[in-house]
């Protein structure tokens, strides 16, 4: 078994065909939106966590690329630059999944968990010090 | 006589320090040290704790003297990578505050601002030692004829960079929530409606003037970390105010005592001090301070080893009271709940986020006790106290816990 969040980016003229719907009938997949969004020039963008036997996620990560979606995975998206972050916590009271969160009460230090983060940005914002970034196609 | 029954001078642990003798505890340790050992075993055992605290501190700001150009210029008007400083200030002195905004900054046009560059990020990024543009601006006299100057400054340059903060080390501070419909941006971080989280902003336990909760040894003159170099407490805090309400250790249960900082930036460091962007609020600076605190006796054993329980705060509602002065809280809490992550607020568990830095605050009492014991940092003795609360008299407070034990 197999779980990751993706981010996948829809071209304008793939935009109408249900690419995801076809990745859970042929490849028996699951998936969970976590996001969705249409811009302007009709391209769109989605996040996931898309689950399923691992022989099969694969396939049907191919199966998206192959149709024209450009794939990203979120837990290699999400970066941290250790040198400006001080563990203050401002990103701990926005972070809606708690891939940021405190499990050291005695140090309070202030972990990431890629595997949980959704690219939402909002860490990005609040950052104090800007130690939070996402790539720009977020 | 004295009243208590361990009595050190600062003088014999400048001694110890100087022999490689003194121990030096940081304000987390001496919890369990008082908590096994007693306080009169604790004074006699331990010389100095070392208290830290890394927050953003508003009240902050650097007081510089760019040397003279030629031809020279009396700079009424001054920028620092377009951020405006204060220059009316002779003639090439100007202070740049932390919380000033970069000339042509969108601010809250599209709320919540992003508050990228200000004069936080100007102090910061000189203690880096990044070159800097200065732009003056002055009117032309007979003796500084130039009206106008343009010149890339680095800190090591400047004849003098000194920070100097009026307000720093808040004693303890409110915890803020939210009771609106809305998210809030302020300077407590982002806010969620309906009470949906709540943030704090002190280290507790390892904060310095919560380990002094009556400046009986800090005071004007104290020698103490400041931004990862040597500073001085030079005056309380503006808006120090001795007299708030206290608890049964003594502690203050608001922001209470404060002080005002100075400290050569030269010998400071980028880790210990960090422009801010605060989403929707502005721009400010986190400061590292750190403070010694001698043990001279039993009292100070006592209020050294305070833990987090034993600090309280009120939880203020920064969606609607806050803003209209409303003087209204939601309960008491204390700092072993809010570090915990969760407090209560109306029957509804809530989760809690600190905005201050313990891990940099323990980072920074280590490096302290480390320069203790490199002896390389002496302790001083005030030359002046702060202004003190009524409601002090030796040994009461101790004389009170001991009875509740």
């Amino acid at each position: 078994m197999i779980s990751k969040k993706v981010v996948l980016r829809f071209p304008e003229e793939i935009a109408e065909k249900p690419l995801v719907s076809d990745i859970c009938k042929k490849f028996n997949l699951t998936f969970n939106i976590m996001r969705a969004n249409i811009f302007p020039r009709k391209e769109g963008i989605l996040t996931l966590e898309i689950s399923g036997e691992d022989n099969s996620f694969y396939k049907g990560i191919q199966y998206l690329k192959d149709n024209g979606v450009s794939i990203s995975f979120v837990e290699e998206s999400i970066n941290r630059d250790e040198s400006k972050c001080y563990h203050c916590g401002f990103c701990v009271a926005v972070c809606p999944t708690e891939a940021l969160t405190i499990t050291d009460r005695k140090t309070m230090r202030v972990d990431l968990f890629k595997d949980k983060c959704i690219a939402c940005g909002y860490c990005v914002k609040v950052c104090p010090v800007k130690a939070m970034s996402l790539p720009e196609e977020f | 006589m004295s009243v208590f029954k361990v009595n050190k001078t600062i003088e014999e642990i400048n001694d110890k320090i100087k022999r490689g003798e003194a121990v030096v505890v940081n304000a987390e340790e001496m919890i369990d040290i008082v908590r096994k050992e007693g306080v009169i075993e604790a004074a006699k055992k331990v010389d100095v704790v070392t208290t830290g605290t890394f927050g953003t501190m508003c009240s902050s700001g650097a007081l510089l003297n760019f040397g003279h150009t030629a031809p020279k210029i009396k700079a009424a008007k001054v920028w620092l990578n377009d951020v405006e400083a204060y220059g009316s200030l002779a003639a090439v002195d100007l202070y740049i505050g932390a919380t000033a905004v970069r000339k042509g900054d969108p601010l809250n046009a599209v709320h919540p601002g992003r508050f990228e560059y200000g004069g936080g990020h100007v102090i910061e990024d000189l203690i880096a030692r990044k070159p800097v543009r200065l732009v003056a601006e002055g009117y032309g006299t007979d003796c500084y004829p130039a009206k106008r100057i343009e010149m890339e400054i680095f800190i090591d340059d400047l004849r003098e960079a000194t920070l100097l903060n009026p307000r720093n080390a808040y004693q303890n501070y409110s915890v803020a929530t939210n009771s609106t419909d809305k998210t809030i941006y302020t300077y407590m971080g982002v806010l969620k409606p309906h009470f949906a989280n709540a943030t704090y902003s002190s280290a507790g336990q390892l904060s310095p003037l919560l380990n002094d909760p009556f400046y009986l040894t800090i005071g004007i003159g104290t020698r103490i970390f400041l931004g990862g170099g040597v500073g001085y407490v030079i005056w309380h805090g503006t808006q120090h105010n001795p007299n708030e309400e206290r608890n049964e250790r003594g502690v203050p249960k608001t922001g209470a005592g404060a002080l005002a900082v100075i400290g050569d930036m030269k010998q400071m460091n980028a880790d210990f001090i960090k422009g801010a962007s605060i989403l929707g609020y502005g721009v400010s600076l986190s400061v590292g301070v750190g403070i010694p605190i001698p043990v001279l006796n039993e009292e100070i054993a006592f209020f050294t080893s305070v833990s987090d329980e034993e600090i309280d705060a009120y939880i203020f509602d920064y969606g609607h009271d806050y803003p209209l002065k409303i003087d209204n809280n939601y309960a008491l809490t204390n700092y072993k709940e809010l570090k915990s992550g969760f407090i209560t607020i109306n029957g509804k568990k809530v989760p809690t986020a600190p905005l201050s830095s313990y891990n940099g605050a323990m980072k920074i009492a280590e490096t302290l006790k480390q320069w203790m014991l490199d002896k390389k940092f002496f302790l001083t003795k005030p030359s002046a106290p702060l202004p003190q609360s009524k409601d002090y008299e030796p040994l009461k407070y101790l004389k009170k816990y001991e009875k509740n034990l």
